[in-house]
C-alpha cells in the first residue's frame, strides 16, 4: 500500500534561517502521525508545506505516491488534504449548519439554499461522528471550543479528505474538552483518514498516535512507532531529556 | 396495546417546542420592529395627519429614499466593509444622467444606462482599492466620497456655469422614464410615489440573496471572519466587490429616482447622508463589525426614520428634535446589538 503522504529529508529555509531541515515521515490511511515539538521546533513550517501554504526546498513530497509541490491550499484540498487550523476553524456568528456548508453550499434546482437539505445532513455528518448537538441552527459561537473543533474535523471529513491536519487541536482546551477532540480524532482515523496530529503534549498525542515525529530547532529529535516508544520516553524526550533532569537536580537544589 | 414511535426524525427530544419569545429574540431586526411600532403608534396618537393616507403617503415616500440605500448598505456591512461615498453616489449618477440628457442631447434611457455603467464602475473601483490596499474601507471610501463630492461641483460648475442641473422635463424619453421611476399612483384617491414599490422590491430581493442564496451565505461569512471563510473556499474579493457594486446600484437607483421626479439637481446634493444609511442599517440590527444583521431591519430602520422625520413636522415641533431622537436611537440600536452579539458568540470552553 503506497501511503498517502511521504515526505523524505524536506527542509525549508527562509533567507539564511533554516525553519526545517531533513526531515522524513508518512501518513497512512487510517492512522495518526503525531508532530510534537516545544515552540519554534518547526512543525508550523512543516504542516504549512503540507497544507499547501508553502512550498518546501529540499527533499522530496509525495502524496499518494507522486512527487508534488502544492502552489495554494485550495490545491491541497483538491488532493482531499484538509487543514483544521485551531483559530481559523470556523465563523462565530453563523449558524452551525451555514458553518458545515459554508463554500459548499447544498442548492434546489432554482438555486437556491437548501436549508432543510443543509441541515439533515449536518445533523446526520455531525452525529456520524458521534457529535450530538441538540440545535444546528445556533450560532458556533455558542459552541464550546472542542466542539467547534468538532464541527470543523466532521465538515473536513463530510467533504472526501484523506488526510486530516489538525494544527493544535487541544491547545487551549481545558482537560475534558481536549478529550473529548481526541475522541473525534480517534473517530476520524478509524473511518480511514491518516490524520497529522500537530501537538506539544504528549499526553494526548501518545493514546491516538501511531507514529511519533519529534523535532528540535528544524530539525527531526528522533521518530518512532508507537511499539518502538512509551509515554514516560515520549515526554522524557519531548522535554529535552537529559536537559530535564539537570534542571530538576538544581531545583532541587533550591529546596534544600 | 400497541405503541407507535413516529417521532418526526428532525427534531431532537432534548429541545422543547421553542418558545415564540426565544425565537424572535434571535431576530437581528426585533429591535427596530419594536422601535418602529413605538414610533407609529406615538405619533398616531399625538399628530392627526399622521395616520391619515395623505400622512402615510409622505412618510412612507421618505422612508424608500433612505431604505433603499440603507437595504444596500446593510448588506455592504454584513460583509463588513463601509462605503462612505454612498450619499454623495445618489447625486453622482443623477448628475451624469441629467448632464448627459440636457447637455448632450442623449436619450434619457442611454444616459441612465451610462450613469448605471458609472457607478457600476465606481464601486468596482471602491472595492478593488479596499481589497488590493488591505486599508479600512472607512478610509478608502472617505477618499472616493471627497473625490466624488469634487467630480460633482467642478464638472457641473464647468459645464453649465452653475450648481444645478435643469431642464430634464424637455429630453427624449422623460416621460417613459419618469414613468418607471417617479411616477405615482392611487390607493383609495391618495397618491403613493412609485418609489415606495422599488423600496419594497428592492427589500425583498435583498433579504431573499441574504438569507436563500449561497451568496448570502458568503455575505455572512466574510463579514464574520474573512480569513476562516477563503480557508474553504469563499471568494471573498471577488464577493466584498459585488457588495460594493450593489451599493453603488442602489444609489443609481436613488438618484433616478431624484432627477426623474424633480428633473433637476444640486450638484451638492447627497452629502451627509452616508450616515443616515449607516445608522438605519445600525438600528435595524447590523453589527459595525460585520457578520450579523438583516435587510428587513435596515428597510424598518429607516421606515423609523421617515416616521419620526414627517411625524416631528406634522407635531409642529421643531426639526432639531429629530437631531436628538436619532442620536438616542441610534446608541440604544448599538447596546441591544451588542447585547445580542454577545450572547451568540459567548464561548464555553
Amino acid at each position: 500500500m503506497t501511503s498517502l503522504i511521504e515526505v523524505e529529508n524536506i527542509g525549508k529555509t527562509y533567507g539564511s534561517v533554516i525553519a526545517l531541515s531533513d526531515v522524513s515521515t508518512v501518513v497512512n490511511a487510517g492512522e495518526v502521525t503525531c508532530v510534537l515539538g516545544d515552540n519554534g521546533a518547526g512543525k508550523s513550517t512543516l504542516i504549512k508545506i503540507l497544507a499547501g501554504v508553502h512550498q518546501h526546498d529540499q527533499g522530496s513530497f509525495k502524496v499518494e505516491g507522486n512527487e508534488i509541490k502544492f502552489s495554494s491550499p485550495r490545491e491541497a484540498l483538491d488532493h482531499g488534504i484538509a487543514t483544521v487550523y485551531q483559530d481559523l476553524a470556523v465563523v462565530p456568528l453563523m449558524s452551525v449548519w451555514r458553518n458545515f456548508f459554508l463554500g459548499s453550499e447544498p442548492t434546489t434546482k432554482f438555486g437556491f439554499l437548501d436549508r432543510k437539505k443543509g441541515k439533515e445532513i449536518t445533523k446526520k455528518a455531525l452525529s456520524d461522528m458521534g457529535i450530538d448537538l441538540r440545535d444546528v441552527e445556533q450560532p458556533v459561537g455558542t459552541l464550546s471550543g472542542g466542539e467547534r473543533q468538532c464541527v470543523a474535523i466532521a465538515r473536513a471529513v463530510h467533504f472526501g479528505a484523506k488526510v486530516l491536519i489538525l494544527d493544535e487541536p487541544t491547545a487551549a482546551l481545558g482537560v475534558k474538552q481536549a478529550g473529548v477532540v481526541l475522541k473525534y480524532v480517534a473517530q476520524a482515523r478509524d473511518r480511514g483518514l491518516g490524520v497529522v496530529l500537530i501537538t506539544h503534549n504528549p499526553h494526548h498525542a501518545f493514546p491516538v498516535g501511531n507514529r511519533f515525529l519529534l523535532l528540535k530547532r528544524g530539525r527531526p529529535l528522533g521518530s518512532y512507532e508507537k511499539s518502538e516508544i512509551n509515554l514516560e520516553e515520549l515526554t522524557r524526550q519531548m522535554a529535552g531529556g537529559a536537559e530535564l533532569e539537570a534542571l530538576a537536580h538544581e531545583l532541587r537544589g533550591v529546596e534544600a | 396495546m400497541t405503541v407507535t414511535a413516529t417521532a418526526p426524525p428532525a427534531a431532537d427530544e432534548r429541545l422543547s417546542k421553542p418558545r415564540v419569545m426565544d425565537q424572535l429574540i434571535k431576530r437581528p431586526e426585533i429591535g427596530a420592529m419594536l422601535g418602529a411600532l413605538l414610533v407609529f403608534l406615538f405619533f398616531s396618537v399625538v399628530t392627526e395627519q399622521f395616520l391619515s393616507m395623505g400622512g402615510a403617503a409622505t412618510w412612507l415616500d421618505d422612508a424608500s429614499m433612505l431604505g433603499i440605500m440603507a437595504v444596500a448598505v446593510a448588506l455592504l456591512m454584513i460583509g463588513g466593509e463601509f462605503d462612505l461615498s454612498a450619499g454623495v453616489m445618489t447625486a453622482s449618477t443623477a448628475l451624469v444622467t441629467a448632464l448627459l440628457a440636457t447637455q448632450l442631447g442623449l436619450n434619457v434611457w442611454l444616459s441612465l444606462l451610462v450613469s448605471l455603467a458609472f457607478a457600476l464602475s465606481v464601486g468596482a473601483l471602491n472595492g478593488w482599492l479596499v481589497m488590493r490596499t488591505g486599508l479600512p474601507s472607512f478610509i478608502v471610501t472617505l477618499g472616493s466620497f471627497l473625490a466624488l463630492q469634487g467630480l460633482n461641483l467642478g464638472v457641473t460648475r464647468l459645464v453649465t456655469g452653475s450648481v444645478q442641473v435643469s431642464g430634464m422635463r424637455d429630453t427624449v424619453g422623460y416621460e417613459s422614464a419618469g414613468f418607471l421611476f417617479a411616477s405615482t399612483f392611487q390607493i383609495g384617491g391618495t397618491s403613493f410615489y412609485v418609489s415606495i414599490i422599488w423600496w419594497v422590491l428592492f427589500t425583498v430581493v435583498a433579504s431573499t440573496v441574504l438569507m436563500r442564496t449561497k451568496f448570502g451565505n458568503w455575505i455572512f461569512a466574510i463579514g464574520g471572519a474573512a480569513q476562516s471563510s477563503r480557508a474553504v473556499g469563499v471568494p471573498v474579493v471577488r464577493s466584498k466587490i459585488l457588495l460594493f457594486m450593489t451599493t453603488a446600484f442602489a444609489a443609481w437607483l436613488v438618484g433616478s429616482i431624484n432627477i426623474l421626479r424633480y428633473a433637476s439637481v444640486q450638484a451638492n446634493q447627497g452629502i451627509g447622508l452616508e450616515f443616515q444609511y449607516i445608522i438605519a442599517a445600525v438600528i435595524g440590527g447590523c453589527l459595525l463589525t460585520g457578520g450579523f444583521g438583516s435587510a428587513v431591519g435596515a428597510a424598518i430602520g429607516a421606515l423609523i426614520f421617515g416616521m419620526a422625520r414627517q411625524g416631528i413636522v406634522y407635531a409642529g415641533w421643531n426639526s432639531d428634535w429629530f437631531q436628538l431622537f436619532l442620536g438616542v436611537m441610534l446608541l440604544a440600536a448599538v447596546l441591544v446589538n451588542n447585547m445580542l452579539r454577545r450572547r451568540a458568540e459567548r464561548v464555553k470552553r
